[in-house]
């Protein structure tokens, strides 16, 4: 019962507009590793910096203390004065080091699976969007900006929340990713639609 | 956050050091993982908000039953502090939709874009340029934001658990279940 329902809701929309899209995803690359093995992966690496750190996992903020390491250089009484910086002092701590290695991950995973990209622009954007890097700049950018925004006025990204908060069963965390994939996939769907 | 009535002092007695250095192992293994599930590709992060390839729902939602079992159980047993976020009802659909849009059109998040560079994808250059200056955004804005969205439905921090008034192991247990029940589904409708 709850399978045909779930199957039902996600199967429903997915068949009737899929059909129209300029790109099918699955035509490029999947993962190298079954998604439940890397699942199952984060969720024991979530035991491991909760009993050892003492943190959760999560990747926004990293950025934000990033910006008030870069915004301390040029102007650094503004940053202080700053109601974000002054609850949040910009230094290299805990989640700024793991974004980083996060970083070095990445690489070392693409390295031993013959997956490094080397690339500036992925085929599936070319196919939709052309090879015009200086579109794809302009267009990744805005999206940094709004992720970043968003994430800051939510408290968390699709780490803190998408998999640190909802695995603890946070409220706003639940409300928070719904909210994100409704606006990600109506977003896509604009996007990548019917030519 | 330390948990009401199952203080944890974890992390404690730890010299700062040692837990910067954690941050660079458990770094690595995210970034490892990430890349080895394919959610550093942006054909798959766009392909889930088509609702073409199920691979980011299919992680996130194992990590999430993985993870729950574990925490929850850890914290019964006060071996761990729970770290809730506080709910705020406005700021958060607000600030999801927000982060929705964005995440459409970088293809890539915060943390998978992270490995997308460590994976040579370069295009999440201007990504990244654009988390930082979007960061830089809204601390400039927090002052504002702070005393009016912000304060916009906050509930404070709570679990699901607590707002139904149930406790919050065997909650979990059976969330992690049906989510288990979920994931079986999922993979029955959707090979990828």
């Amino acid at each position: 019962m709850n399978r045909c329902v779930l199957a039902a809701l996600l199967v429903a929309p997915s068949a009737a507009i899929a059909a129209d899209f300029g790109v099918n995803a699955l035509t490029y690359d999947g993962g190298a590793w079954s998604p439940y093995v890397v699942g199952a992966g984060i969720g024991v690496l979530s035991w491991c910096t909760f009993y050892f750190a003492d943190k959760a996992l999560g990747a926004s903020s990293a950025y934000a203390t990033l910006a008030g390491l870069i915004g301390k250089l040029v102007a650094p009484r503004h940053i202080e004065s700053l109601e974000y910086y002054r609850c949040n002092p910009p230094h290299l701590d805990w989640g700024l080091v793991l974004v980083l290695f996060t970083i070095v991950g990445g690489l070392v995973a693409a390295w031993t699976g013959s997956e490094f990209r080397n690339e500036w622009l992925h085929p599936m954007w070319v196919d939709r969007f052309g090879d015009d890097l200086v579109l794809r700049g302009v267009v990744a950018c805005a999206g940094g900006v709004l992720m970043a925004f968003g994430a800051r006025l939510a408290g968390g990204c699709t780490s803190g929340h998408g998999i640190s908060g909802t695995l603890q069963l946070n409220a706003g965390s639940w409300l928070t990713v719904i909210a994100m994939f409704i606006a990600g996939i109506a977003t896509a769907m604009l996007l990548y639609g019917a030519r | 956050m330390i948990d009401p009535g199952q203080a944890v002092e974890a992390g404690k007695g730890r010299p700062r050091d040692a837990k910067l250095l954690s941050a660079i192992v458990f770094g690595l293994a995210f970034g490892f993982l990430l890349q080895k599930g394919g959610v550093a590709k942006c054909n798959v992060l766009i392909g889930q908000l088509l609702l073409q390839d199920f691979t980011v729902v299919k992680v996130m939602l194992t990590a999430i039953v993985v993870g729950m079992v574990g925490i929850f159980a850890l914290n019964h047993f006060a071996k761990v502090n729970l770290h809730l976020l506080p709910t705020r009802v406005g700021a958060q659909v607000i600030g999801g939709v927000i982060f929705g849009i964005g995440f459409a059109l970088l293809a890539y998040c915060p943390g998978t874009g992270a490995a997308a560079l460590g994976q040579g994808s370069w295009d999440v250059v201007f990504g990244l340029a654009g988390l930082v200056a979007g960061s830089l955004l809204y601390a400039e804005l927090s002052g504002r934001l702070k005393k009016s969205v912000e304060t916009w439905g906050d509930l404070g921090k709570m679990t699901i658990a607590d707002l139904f008034h149930v406790p919050r192991l065997p909650f979990a247990l059976a969330t992690a279940a049906l989510l288990t029940v979920g994931l079986v589904g999922l993979h029955r409708a959707f090979p990828r």
